[in-house]
């Protein structure tokens, strides 16, 4: 439980195994859901970040595993909703980050994913995939009418993958490389 | 079988994942109750990170604003002692005193002076869910806090308690779209049902066409609702228009307009009154209090005496002038207004002249 290993594949085919230490692997999401709670009150434009999801992202990208990103994006969204309001019932992000923490594994083990603009437009991709999928389910479990206005999102999926590129890097100093 | 689950290990995974959560989301939606025991756990574990934060943010926030205050003041100061005489110097003191004082004071003005009971809070983080409008305050079961109870601000209401946790508890605000609260207007009484979209305005609801609402007419908390007491201020009306079936009025909530820091959670709520008299925070122009020349002109003396019936602040008609003569009259001859059995005071002497005794009270009781 001290390390937990993810691989990268560089250009070249072969395989870079990376490390991190079990508080990077629990901190860090726990660090981002903690700014989704606090910094929007002071900052409300930055209420359109989801750090979670770009964390999400980025473990599920470096374990390579469908199985571990899987069980990474249930855990960090279900700690996401047990933060939302009694009304939002458990599941509903854990749903939506299994899903997105399956696919990122998935494409992280048939492509070269350690570019910057590769990860960004992963980031860009997966959220508009979690707004929409998230909408999805609100209206066909919960009966919410909840608007989606694809441009809307479309906007913030772009400022979310142009600041995963500098926070990606930023986690990949966290790494230890063997 | 074996086989299958090995070839398809990932996605049967993943099938077990979503179901098991489906099977969750259907237990809460089915059953209608939440999953307490988890939330709990996450509130407690970030509780007092986030008054840590919020504790750090408020120290450093105060310094700052006293050391750039104090800094201002200096400068504010030497340029005055240059242009404006004192009088100007002290008015402009009490201004930035007036501007800087603070919120807390002025929570704890409002507190002491509501009827209702309450405990001040602290707002220390948002809720993660996209759509809705809810922030944790620092009070939780633990403070006495329960499900339902209404949260204001001197400005206005805040929202209402929907989850409580032993330190913590969360807060609908007004602006959620699925907040609910019965209002009325202040001048019209007309009654409606306030509802949050949202955004930063909120609509009052069920509001006929025929009904007569001037846009800028402000509302406040009916009572009808059972969570908020009545004559709490809601916000004034920025649009109103007939619709379709009903009228269309959106309101700018007053409580949410100057941020969320500090708040009051109504334990104890006690329904006020609805006066049409103006609100407190709109400007009201006051004449100065007039000075004692009527009072003397008539001879009688604005000061009450001890013991006797309070008088009038001010003698400023002829009314109140002949109430404080024959108020003279009276105690100049030891009578005491109101009590039966003492004779009528002989009002044809001004109570500097001698007084003959009054005539002993009729035998008969005296005609009404």
């Amino acid at each position: 439980m001290s390390e937990a290993r993810g691989r990268f594949r560089d250009s070249a085919g072969a395989a870079a195994s990376s490390k991190y230490h079990w508080t990077v692997i629990v901190g860090v999401p726990l660090a981002a859901i903690l700014f989704q709670v606090y910094v929007p009150r002071f900052f409300a434009d930055l209420a359109y970040l989801e750090l979670p999801l770009l964390v999400t992202v980025y473990f599920s990208l470096t374990f390579r595993s469908p199985m571990a990103g899987l069980l990474y994006g249930a855990s960090v969204g279900l700690a996401q909703d047990s933060l939302a309001r009694p009304q939002h019932p458990l599941g509903m992000y854990g749903i939506v980050k299994t899903l997105v923490g399956f696919f990122t594994a998935f494409v992280s083990q048939r492509f070269d994913v350690r570019s910057s603009s590769i990860r960004a437009i992963l980031a860009f991709f997966f959220y508009f995939f979690h707004e929409f999928f998230y909408w999805v389910l609100s209206r066909a479990l919960l009966g919410e009418s909840v608007d989606f206005d694809p441009v809307r999102t479309l906007v913030r999926a772009a400022l979310n993958g142009a600041v995963a590129a500098p926070l990606f890097l930023l986690l990949d100093k966290l790494k230890t490389t063997e | 079988m074996d086989f299958f689950l090995n070839r398809y290990r990932n996605l049967t995974a993943l099938l077990v994942a979503i179901l098991a959560q489906l099977g969750l989301l259907a237990y809460q939606i089915k059953s209608g109750e939440d999953v307490r025991l988890i939330r709990v756990w996450a509130v407690t574990a970030v509780t007092p990170l986030a008054r840590f934060i919020e504790g750090g943010r408020g120290g450093l926030a105060h310094f700052l604003k006293n050391y750039f205050l104090l800094w201002n003041v200096q400068e504010e100061n030497q340029r005055l002692k240059a242009d404006l005489d004192r009088t100007e110097m002290e008015n402009q003191y009490l201004r930035a005193q007036l501007s800087t004082a603070d919120r807390a004071t002025a929570l704890a003005i409002f507190q002491k002076t509501s009827q209702s009971k309450t405990l001040a809070a602290r707002v220390i983080g948002n809720t993660t869910d996209p759509n809705g409008r809810a922030v944790i305050v620092d009070r939780g079961a633990a403070d006495g806090i329960q499900k339902g109870m209404a949260v204001i601000k001197p400005e206005g209401i805040v929202g209402k308690v929907i989850g409580v946790f032993p330190h913590a508890a969360d807060v609908l605000l007004v602006t959620d779209p699925s907040f609910a609260a019965g209002v009325v207007s202040q001048k019209n009484r007309v009654h409606g049902t306030l509802k949050g979209q949202g955004q930063s305005t909120v609509i009052v609801d069920y509001i006929q066409n025929e009904e007569t609402l001037e846009p800028g007419e402000w509302f406040l908390t009916s009572g009808d609702d059972l969570v908020f007491p009545r004559g709490i201020l809601v916000g004034q009306a920025t649009v109103v228009r007939p619709g379709k079936i009903r009228k269309e009025v959106y309101l700018t909530p007053s409580g949410t307009q100057s941020g969320l820091e500090d708040v009051l959670i109504v334990l104890d709520g006690v329904h006020g009154t609805i006066t049409e008299a103006p609100l407190p925070n709109q400007p009201v122009h006051v004449l100065p209090p007039p000075d004692n020349d009527a009072a003397a002109d008539s001879g009688a003396d604005p000061r009450p005496a001890a013991g006797s019936q309070p008088a009038p602040q001010s003698v400023a008609t002829d009314l109140d002038r002949s109430v404080e003569h024959y108020r003279a009259v009276g105690a100049a001859q030891n009578h005491k207004y109101g009590d039966k059995n003492s004779p009528a005071p002989n009002y044809n002497v001004t109570p500097d002249s001698p007084v003959r005794p009054p005539s002993p009270p009729p035998s008969s009781p005296p005609r009404p």
